[in-house]
């Protein structure tokens, strides 16, 4: 070790390992007392008792009396201020001791090592590249070991990953992201491997001199074209899928069945239209404790819109996903589909899709009885942004209308009433801002 | 010209020897460009250890969402009681995280720290154009810095609407307690912060532009200049963007203007704001945000080429193209930032025009990966610290680059957006990558920066430890992304597809615990070396830049003397007929005329005239 340590340095180290030994003594006792005895909750307090009563003993050599108070006292503040149980502060310490001793075993090995090296220097024996040469082979050993690492994270957690689409476009999505998966990962290994053999092959050697070599222009075009070939190719595939996907025809937008789903802090909310197939207008301002998502029942649209429990849609048919937020930026985000789509307040977003897979299929397929389509928050909203989601089912048509009949209204009866009373005038007479 | 406006300062120190230095005016309140590296990178690497220590918190959360720390609530009182860390103060925590290491370690950190100190010894100048804005330039950071952790002590928290504070989250308390004076702090931490890299920005585009030495002319400056120039423009076009974007969201927030506000119903309550758009945020904190990037690993990218090169002990390969890429990328950085935006409602047509553009920027990149690896061909390697650093940030730029592949293709990025596979790239490309560009320099530099040599053994300890560790934290992370997993969850139990990634999210937490507590050995290095390393030598890598001509003690103004001439390009590495393999860039072509080649002398006929001359006197054949 080329670092000098100075005595002042060496007694301060010294010192501190010390300080930390004599806090972390009682709680070395405490972890060998509860591994040996079961650790049921009677030996924690009991230890715990005996260690306070180590503590107090060593702090204050007072009479017992003294003692009994400052137990009580301790135990009060305890009980007043907070519930940490003292165990907790020595394991942090036998922590922080094991740490220590695991960087004095770090220490050693480097010293043993620096007296290794002067022993072959003072024999005269030392390879001046050693380390060099050291390094470049962990390298390659590196190189090694990272390459069976992407095929173990590929082969055991890439399938985990992957799942086939359950939807049209997503069939595109998926075949457009397995080809970008081949030519990245050819680039990732043929490069890692010329940047890592390259460092074992061209390591300092005792006389051997560097080529000097300052460009080539016909490489470097290669290397400039061939990129840019394979991401012209990319982009053209990835733009053309992209606006399949997000570019839909007008008169299918319309045909298609229309869905509002609306994020609010931490929850969604699904409307279907009803059997007019049209939602209803909505205005945020409407917004009352009965009326929690602002439907605005002046529109006639809107009085047959049901309520979703989940978002169920039917197989092989388009649905037109309507995105709206009450409060702040959600996403509408279903993995298996491929779909997302940002919830922003003040304006409507929308992602038409067509699923073709059935929950019971994707069930037989996946083998688990209990899978279903999850939609997610995918946007950072608060608190309850981990665990803001709906059930997504897709189910045949016919299952789809029955579904449908079960589903509440919107409208109310007490809503119904409400607005019967309400004084037309009153009521806005603005259309919805979505 | 740069000789004759410092000359006077030349003089004036010759004559007084030393000025009266007081310790504030030395070490605190110092206009020492080589003292303000050091302030920024000191705080820089504190703030690193800070946010490292912020991402542990979470990580730990996320391996064990089930289990009780109890040691956490000493700690963190409230916001771990019963020692779980709690949703809010996770999302806490991943902002600040986000924040202090984009803006404060990665963009202050590393180019302030090494713009700073190399800007002026690389190019011949005695200090930079405005020292006072120099060091005010410091200063503000440090306060925003400041600002930043007190966010930590308020009553409702730091900021937690994530890095990128999208409004109406961030500007709105009641969706989320860290919304309250914490993002005040947030906001007027990071007004400082933006001015403090205005004032430096602009020092360092006229410190480069007017104040090179004789001789050295654009083509002639190292790699890291043409970095820290060209990141230093990038930053001065859109950090007062920025300002703007936040100017708005505090109006939004304090005055009871709409700009990014409207439709909203918080909690039940109606609130009055119309008409705003929170996509307009968005593009704005873009415009900042994605070229934010390139201000992250440009300056690493400047590094890592210059410490190839030298421990190569080769010239950089394709040193033009090497500039022309960077040319690129800081061109390409301007009109890319819609790749974030693809799924917000932003115009689709829109998204498919930022794609094409996204992906024309992956040439440049790859064009710089393949010049080192060709650099590495044929060469002499040593393995130094720095040099390990350098060959991992290429690994990290490369791994993590390629998957931008996926994410800056609109159509993939729909399944991708905002998932683990994000956190994975950026982690591995900006994160990882620059980070190890940083401390590359950190190594390599140390000599220069404080007249000692670090500890070569801890030094690998370190590379080791950080290198494995960091692929085995954001490489798995990939895995998740495609499968689904959102990223800022506090837990992956409320979804049964999640759960599966609990077991990797243990292995991914203890490979980061592991690599965090690597960093001790680097913080014993640094520190340590202050004080005990071995004393550096003026030239210890055997580098041709200028900063290794000058004295190991720092002295005011750099060179004692006159400023030296610059006769050549910087990459004069291994040159055949030269006895050393290496030829400092002060050296001039008269005394090295075996080595010399006829295009070095840039079309000057009576060069060529005497070289010639020369050649056919010593029977020397030239090839080429």
């Amino acid at each position: 070790m080329n670092l000098k340590l100075n005595n002042r340095f060496k007694s301060i180290a010294g010192l501190l390992l010390l300080v930390s030994l004599f806090f972390a003594m009682p709680s070395m006792a405490a972890q060998s007392d509860s591994t040996v005895v079961d650790t049921t909750v009677a030996v924690v307090t009991t230890a715990a008792v005996d260690s306070s009563a180590v503590v107090s003993d060593t702090a204050a050599s007072a009479t017992i009396a003294d003692a009994a108070t400052t137990v009580t006292t301790d135990t009060a503040k305890v009980e007043e201020v907070s519930t940490i149980d003292p165990q907790v502060y020595k394991n942090f310490f036998y922590y922080v001791l094991l740490f220590l001793v695991i960087c004095t075993v770090i220490a050693v090995i480097g010293k043993i090592h620096s007296v290794y090296v002067l022993t072959r220097k003072m024999n005269g024996k030392y390879n001046v590249l050693s380390n060099n040469n050291w390094q470049a082979i962990l390298l390659l050993v590196f190189l090694v070991v990272f390459l069976a690492g992407v095929y173990y994270s590929y082969a055991v957690w890439g399938a985990w990953a992957w799942s086939e689409a359950a939807t049209e476009h997503g069939k595109d999505i998926d075949t457009m992201f397995i080809i970008t998966l081949i030519i990245t990962t050819a680039v990732l290994i043929l490069t890692h491997i010329v940047l890592l053999v390259f460092t074992y092959i061209y390591r300092a050697k005792a006389k051997s001199q560097a080529y000097y070599y300052p460009h080539n222009d016909a490489i470097e075009r290669i290397w400039t074209i061939v990129p840019a070939i394979v991401l012209t190719v990319l982009v053209l595939f990835g733009f053309f899928t992209w606006r399949s996907i997000t570019n839909v025809p007008e008169e299918l937008q319309k045909s298609a069945i229309q869905i509002e789903v609306m994020g609010e802090q931490f929850a969604w909310h699904v409307r279907y239209p009803g059997v007019d197939g049209v939602l209803g207008k909505r205005n945020y301002k409407l917004t009352t404790p009965t009326n929690p998502n602002g439907i605005d029942f002046s529109d006639k649209y809107s009085w047959d819109d049901l309520q979703g429990e989940f978002i169920v849609i039917p197989v092989n048919k388009s649905v037109r996903f309507h995105i709206i937020s009450k409060d702040i930026i959600h996403s509408f985000y279903i993995p298996d589909f491929r779909v997302q789509i940002n919830a922003v307040p003040g304006m409507t977003n929308y992602f038409q899709f067509t699923p073709t897979i059935t929950t019971e299929e994707m069930r037989d397929r996946l083998n688990d009885p209990n899978f279903d389509f999850i939609m997610l928050c995918n946007k950072i909203c608060g608190s309850g942004h981990w665990n803001m989601g709906k059930k997504v089912v897709v189910v045949t048509e016919a299952e789809y209308l029955e579904w449908l009949t079960t589903q509440n209204k919107y409208f109310t009866e007490d809503l119904q009433k409400e607005f019967a009373t309400k004084d037309k005038v009153e009521a806005p007479k603005t259309a919805s801002l979505n | 010209m740069s000789s004759t406006v410092i000359s006077h300062d030349a003089s004036h120190h010759d004559a007084h020897g030393h000025h009266h230095e007081t310790f504030l005016s030395k070490y605190v309140f110092s206009m020492d460009h080589k003292m303000i590296a050091k302030q920024f990178l000191i705080t820089g690497i504190i703030m690193a250890v800070f946010a490292m220590l912020l991402s542990l918190l979470f990580r730990i959360q996320l391996a064990w969402p089930d289990t009780d720390f109890p040691i956490l609530e000493v700690f963190l009182g409230k916001w771990a009681e019963g020692g779980r860390i709690k949703p809010e103060f996770f999302l806490s925590l991943v902002t600040i995280h986000g924040t202090m290491m984009v803006f404060f370690v990665l963009t202050a950190g590393l180019s302030g720290t090494f713009s700073n100190l190399l800007i002026p010894y690389q190019i011949g100048a005695r200090d930079m154009a405005s020292p006072m804005m120099n060091m005010l330039s410091y200063w503000f950071f440090f306060v925003a810095c400041v600002i930043m952790i007190a966010s930590f002590f308020i009553e409702s928290g730091p900021a937690s609407a994530g890095w990128t504070i999208y409004p109406p989250l961030s500007a709105v308390p009641t969706a989320i307690s860290g919304s309250g004076l914490g993002m005040t702090l947030w906001l007027i931490s990071m007004t400082l912060f933006i001015a403090s890299q205005v004032m430096g920005g602009v020092n360092y585009i006229s410190t480069i532009l007017n104040m090179r030495t004789k001789g050295m002319d654009l083509w002639k400056m190292p790699l890291t200049i043409w970095a820290f120039f060209l990141t230093a423009i990038v930053g001065l076009l859109s950090f007062p963007v920025l300002v703007s974007a936040v100017v708005l969201l505090i109006f939004d927030r304090s005055a009871g203007t709409s700009f990014y506000l409207s439709d909203l119903v918080i909690q039940g309550q109606i609130l009055p704001n119309e008409g705003g758009s929170p996509i307009l945020f968005q593009h704005l904190f873009w415009f900042l945000g994605h070229p934010e990037v390139y201000i992250v690993v440009m300056p690493a990218l400047g590094l890592t080429s210059e410490v190839i090169a030298t421990n190569s002990r080769k010239p950089i390969f394709g040193y033009h193209a090497m500039v022309y890429s960077l040319v690129g990328i800081t061109v390409l950085s301007f009109i890319v930032w819609g790749h974030h935006m693809f799924v917000t409602g932003m115009n689709p047509f829109l998204g498919g025009v930022f794609m094409i553009t996204t992906l024309i920027i992956a040439v440049p990149s790859a064009v710089k990966s393949f010049n080192y690896i060709a650099t590495l061909w044929r060469g002499n390697i040593r393995f130094t610290p720095a040099m390990m650093f350098a060959i991992g940030m290429v690994s990290f730029f490369i791994s993590g680059g390629v998957t931008g592949l996926f994410l800056g293709n609109a159509a993939l990025d729909i399944n991708l957006h905002d998932t683990y596979f994000v956190v994975a790239h950026f982690h591995l490309v900006m994160g990882s990558a620059s980070i190890f560009g940083m401390l590359c320099g950190v190594y390599h530099w140390y000599p220069k920066m404080f007249g000692r040599m670090m500890n070569d053994k801890l030094g690998y300890f370190h590379f080791w430890l950080t290198f494995i560790g960091a692929y085995l934290v954001f490489f798995p992370m990939h895995f998740m992304g495609v499968d689904g997993v959102p990223r800022r969850y506090y837990a992956f139990t409320a979804f049964p597809f999640m759960e599966k990634w609990v077991s990797v999210n243990i292995l991914v937490t203890w490979a980061a615990i592991v690599a965090g507590l690597g960093q001790i050995a680097f913080l014993i290095n640094f520190f340590g070396s202050i004080f005990y390393g071995k004393k550096a030598t003026q030239n210890p890598w055997g580098s041709n830049t200028l900063e290794w001509t000058t004295p190991v003690e720092h002295i005011h103004g750099n060179w004692p003397g006159e400023i030296p001439t610059v006769y050549r390009w910087p990459y004069d590495y291994s040159k055949p007929g030269h006895d050393a393999d290496f030829i400092l860039q002060t050296t001039p072509f008269s005394e090295t005329m075996s080595s010399n080649f006829i295009h070095d002398f840039e079309g000057n006929e009576e060069a060529v005239r005497i070289q010639e001359q020369w050649n056919k006197e010593n029977n020397r054949v030239v090839e080429g």
